[in-house]
């Protein structure tokens, strides 16, 4: 990244007269017939670029960017695996991109016979009985499945109001419980960074709907005692759904309805390689068991003899939560990621996401605390509450001073329940070597001299920007100087 | 294959280090009765080569855009997409890219939403707009919970019918269990009458909801709507469409406190309905009301220019249950591609787009109301959509029409029970006068064919099953 390139605003580099896209000339003899008290008068005020600059606008803004195609990528929670090219060139096929989301059944046969395969995949993967693929994103699965549960139960003629949350869960977990209308209670953590059963026990009652749980969970822990969590909630009538974002640790190893979960949402862009878009699209497709799938969102995609067809004869159904579909895109990627991996595939995808993870750790125990043990999943949490305490390093330097290294922070400070969290999901894509090479740099950056990791990074373009600045004074986009504020 | 570069000796050595003798073991958490114990059931595994006659034979099996001619719109229309926009958002720095939570390492996307923000700005003439949301649908319902969030005491939000029906039912989906009461305004003509609005509104009411130009492609009154909506003090949300700002009054001019769209049109594919791109702008002083990331401006340690995700005390990750909305990942490559799009056009592409748009839909609308018994269905001006009425407008009617070679339109009947005899059509700038005539002769074929009771398919078509035994079949599984 080059600390002296122009970091110009299009609106900077506007110059009247310049444009990049051309139209041709009317071919019709048709005026434009809108009335006059409708129009605006003027166009609204964009930029006015021409093409070279506009394509170099762009580009060099790109190199801006850390990424996985330039950078290993560790940030917990988010699975930054290796986005595979050969679907951004098929998932760009003519034949798929430019279908209309309501042109007739009958002309995207193709396209429909890859969303009811897909449906059935994410059911078998999940071991669950019905899948819808409109979500756009995780939250929205989330919040998707909650409208489920709660027209479920209005449809059973239970009241229940609250849905139970662990205290290390993602944030998106209480604010879609807050959005679908439950009250949202937050469940302890034991020493152990696992559900407190007694907590759990004692929040327990028939005012519960849903008991939503990340498992493995933020820490990185396949929490033991699920069986016996699933069990508390069934006896008291209740639901348990699943937080997927964390299914990159157990494809074909162990499948949510089989240990207990009765709804679940995906995150295609994480687990199954989405890629991530710079903060999406993603896609947040749910699975449910059986009694829930009259509930789905419609249309679901469906099947008669060899005809595929969008289903929306679906009287009990939430509604829709999408004006269209959904993200296909994305789904269409992780089609093409599940049928280039196959189940064989599929399986050392999470044995190699939790093997670097554990060898990973293995480098780094002892020189840096990780409070839940020296196990885990497909991720880990460290903390830098010793060095904080000792020497005031905070997890925020360190995660700073590793963009010097090349490497994209961690993330930090969540989960919640460890202070100065740092939380590393290697993933799978990643090698040995680059495994080594980033244990170095963290052991490295732990003996450094704490005021040069305050101002951290010193090799970017910039450094720490003020964030209470950006928050005080909100300048949220850009104004011509003779726009006074 | 699973792009995973570990081999069997680095496995060894990494296990070693763990101190585990086997894969197995690292799951040893995982209670043996709940592991899986036999393979998923997935098909066998293809490698690029097959995967890539797989896809294209999928895809063969489809009729895109550019092989039936398109004229549907109701929220996703076949635009042209200028070639500066795929190049650039086929940089990998951008798409492999996450959320830019560490701003030194991400100035490139934060640039690009700071752009992307002032561009919304720009267009709809409103102080504030968010860095995305997921798509116009899912934008309603998240305008009308940022209105209960300004105005908690309200409840009665008052919704155009001409607004998408599809976009009604995700808002009645998404607040279906919050304290919110959702009425629907009728609009037999095509557009909402102010003075049925002013009917309706009262006190109590939160909002209205309206479409300019709605789904019928009628332009509605918004003046007039937001001064009704204002003097009951509540909040004017409309719904408009990005192209037709190169034309018509910006939102920020008429009154609208909240501004929501589909920006598909600006640089996306229509892609089977998704990724599309939600659009949210409001008035400046409700910045703190609003959903979804902000990118602000500021300076670093030595002074110099950047930005940062800002005013993150909204959202899920800091307030949990009290966030302003839920969202997390938003469509952040969408809005790339709207920003180099919004950029390549410049104000006078914009303006020219939204110019050939509304005069190829005049000329296709005066070619086919001079057909025999088809008519305009509501007697308002629109922009680049309109509403046909003819007694054999039916689905059996457009199946026939793909047959000679387009999608002409969408059965409104679907949505309205009043309008079973009704199409809506869309007429973008990349329609060319040829294939505007070509769909007014095949028009008059297949009313002709249908009237003589003969259907003289172009291509041989895969035999039609009926509906009815479909759901039959479904509803046993």
């Amino acid at each position: 990244m080059d600390k002296n390139q122009s970091t110009e605003l299009l609106f900077e580099l506007s110059h009247p007269g310049r444009r990049t896209h051309r139209l041709p000339e009317c071919d019709v003899p048709a005026e434009n017939p809108l009335p006059a008290s409708a129009l605006a008068g003027y166009p609204p005020p964009l930029p006015e670029v021409g093409e070279i600059d506009l394509v170099r606008h762009f580009v060099n803004l790109s190199t801006r960017n850390m990424s996985i195609d330039t950078n290993f990528y560790p940030l917990g929670s988010c699975t930054m695996k290796y986005n595979p090219k050969r679907h951004e060139r098929l998932a760009s096929h003519p034949g798929m991109t430019d279908l209309h989301p309501l042109q007739s059944d009958e002309s995207c046969q193709g396209m429909l016979a890859i969303l009811w395969e897909m449906q059935n995949l994410l059911a078998e993967i999940a071991g669950l009985d019905g899948v819808s693929l409109q979500p756009a994103a995780g939250a929205q699965g989330e919040l998707t499945a909650l409208l489920v549960a709660a027209s479920y139960y209005r449809d059973k003629g239970e009241k229940r109001s609250r849905v139970l949350i662990p205290d290390s869960a993602h944030g998106t977990n209480p604010a879609s419980a807050a959005l679908a209308g439950f009250d949202a209670v937050s469940v302890k953590s034991d020493s152990r960074g696992l559900v407190d059963l007694d907590d759990l026990r004692a929040k327990l009652d028939e005012r519960v709907a849903v008991f939503m749980i990340t498992n493995p969970n933020t820490l990185g822990l396949f929490d033991d005692q699920i069986a016996t969590i699933t069990e508390l909630l069934h006896q008291k009538g209740a639901l348990v759904y699943l937080d997927g974002a964390n299914m990159n640790a157990i494809l074909g190893v162990t499948r949510p309805g089989d240990f207990g979960a009765d709804m679940m949402h995906y995150n295609v862009h994480k687990t199954f390689t989405g890629p991530h878009g710079g903060g999406g699209p993603g896609a947040g497709p749910i699975a449910v068991r059986k009694q829930l799938v009259s509930f789905l969102p419609a249309p679901l995609v469906a099947r008669a003899g060899e005809r595929y067809y969008l289903d929306y004869d679906r009287p009990k159904s939430i509604g829709r939560v999408h004006g269209f579909f959904g993200n296909v895109g994305i789904l269409l990627r992780g089609w093409l990621y599940i049928r280039t991996l196959g189940s064989s595939g599929l399986r050392q995808v999470s044995e190699n996401a939790v093997l670097n993870a554990n060898y990973l750790l293995s480098r780094l125990k002892g020189i840096y605390d990780v409070p839940h043990g020296d196990r885990c999943m497909h991720e880990f949490v460290a903390s830098a509450r010793a060095l904080r305490r000792e020497r005031k390093i905070s997890a925020m330097d360190i995660g700073k001073r590793l963009l010097d290294f090349g490497y994209h922070a961690p993330t930090v400070y969540f989960p919640l329940v460890v202070p100065e969290a740092l939380m590393i999901e290697p993933t799978e894509t990643e090698s040995k070597e680059t495994l080594d090479a980033f244990a170095d740099a963290l052991i490295r950056i732990r003996d450094e001299d704490a005021d040069f990791l305050h101002d951290a990074p010193h090799e970017l373009p910039l450094s720490r920007p003020d964030e209470v600045k950006a928050a005080k004074e909100p300048m949220l986009r850009w104004k011509p100087r003779h726009d006074s504020v | 294959m699973s792009y995973v570069l570990n081999t069997p000796e680095d496995q060894r050595a990494m296990l070693a280090a763990v101190g585990v003798s086997s894969l197995e073991e690292l799951f040893s958490k995982i209670p043996p009765q709940l592991r899986l114990n036999r393979p998923l059931q997935v098909p066998e595994a293809l490698s690029e080569i097959e995967l890539t006659a797989h896809l294209s034979q999928l895809a063969g099996r489809n009729r895109p855009a550019g092989d039936a001619v398109c004229f549907l719109g109701g929220g996703a229309y076949d635009h042209f997409i200028p070639a500066v926009v795929d190049a650039v958002a086929g940089r990998s720095e951008y798409y492999t890219a996450y959320t830019p939570y560490q701003a030194e390492a991400s100035q490139g996307s934060l640039q690009v939403f700071f752009e992307f923000q002032t561009l919304i700005c720009q267009l709809t003439g409103l102080g504030v707009a968010n860095a995305s949301l997921y798509e116009g649908g899912s934008a309603v319902a998240e305008a009308v919970l940022m209105a209960l969030s300004i105005h908690p005491k309200r409840h009665k939000v008052l919704i155009a019918e001409s607004l998408h029906p599809e976009y009604r039912r995700t808002l009645a989906t998404y607040v279906a269990n919050l304290d919110l009461h959702l009425h629907t305004l009728p609009t037999p003509n095509g557009f909402l009458d102010p003075d049925d609005l002013k009917r309706a509104i009262d006190a109590q009411t939160l909002c209205v909801v309206a479409q300019h130009p709605n789904f019928f492609g009628c332009l509605e009154e918004p003046e007039a709507l937001a001064n009704v909506t204002h003097e009951a003090g509540a909040l004017f949300i409309v719904s408009f469409d990005p192209i037709s700002l190169g034309l018509l009054k910006r939102p920020g001019q008429y009154g609208a406190d909240i501004a929501v769209a589909e920006g598909q049109c600006l640089g996306n594919p229509m892609s089977y309905g998704g990724p599309f791109l939600g659009l949210l702008a409001c008035r400046e002083e409700y910045v703190r009301k609003m959903p979804g990331r902000l990118v602000g401006q500021t300076v670093d340690r030595q002074g110099k220019r950047c930005w940062v995700l800002t005013l993150q005390t909204r959202e899920q990750h800091i307030r949990r249950e009290k966030a302003t909305s839920n969202i997390c990942t938003n469509q952040g490559l969408m809005a790339l591609k709207a920003t180099v799009y919004l950029a390549a056009l410049g104000p006078q592409g914009l303006k020219e787009t939204a110019e050939l748009c509304a005069r190829k839909a005049h000329y296709a609308a005066e070619r086919l109301t001079e057909l025999p018994g088809v008519r305009l269905r509501f007697d308002r001006p629109f922009f680049k959509e309109f509403t046909l009425q003819a007694e054999d407008a039916v689905p059996a009617f457009l199946t026939g029409l793909l047959d000679r070679g387009y999608h002409a339109g969408l059965h409104l009947g679907r949505w309205y029970p009043g309008l079973e005899a009704c199409l809506s059509m869309a007429v973008t700038e990349k329609r060319t006068r040829t294939e505007i005539d070509g769909l007014v002769s095949a028009f008059a074929a297949q009313r002709d064919g249908a009237c003589n009771g003969v259907m003289r398919p172009i291509k041989e078509r895969e035999p039609q099953m009926n509906t009815d035994e479909h759901r039959e079949e479904t509803k046993a599984k």
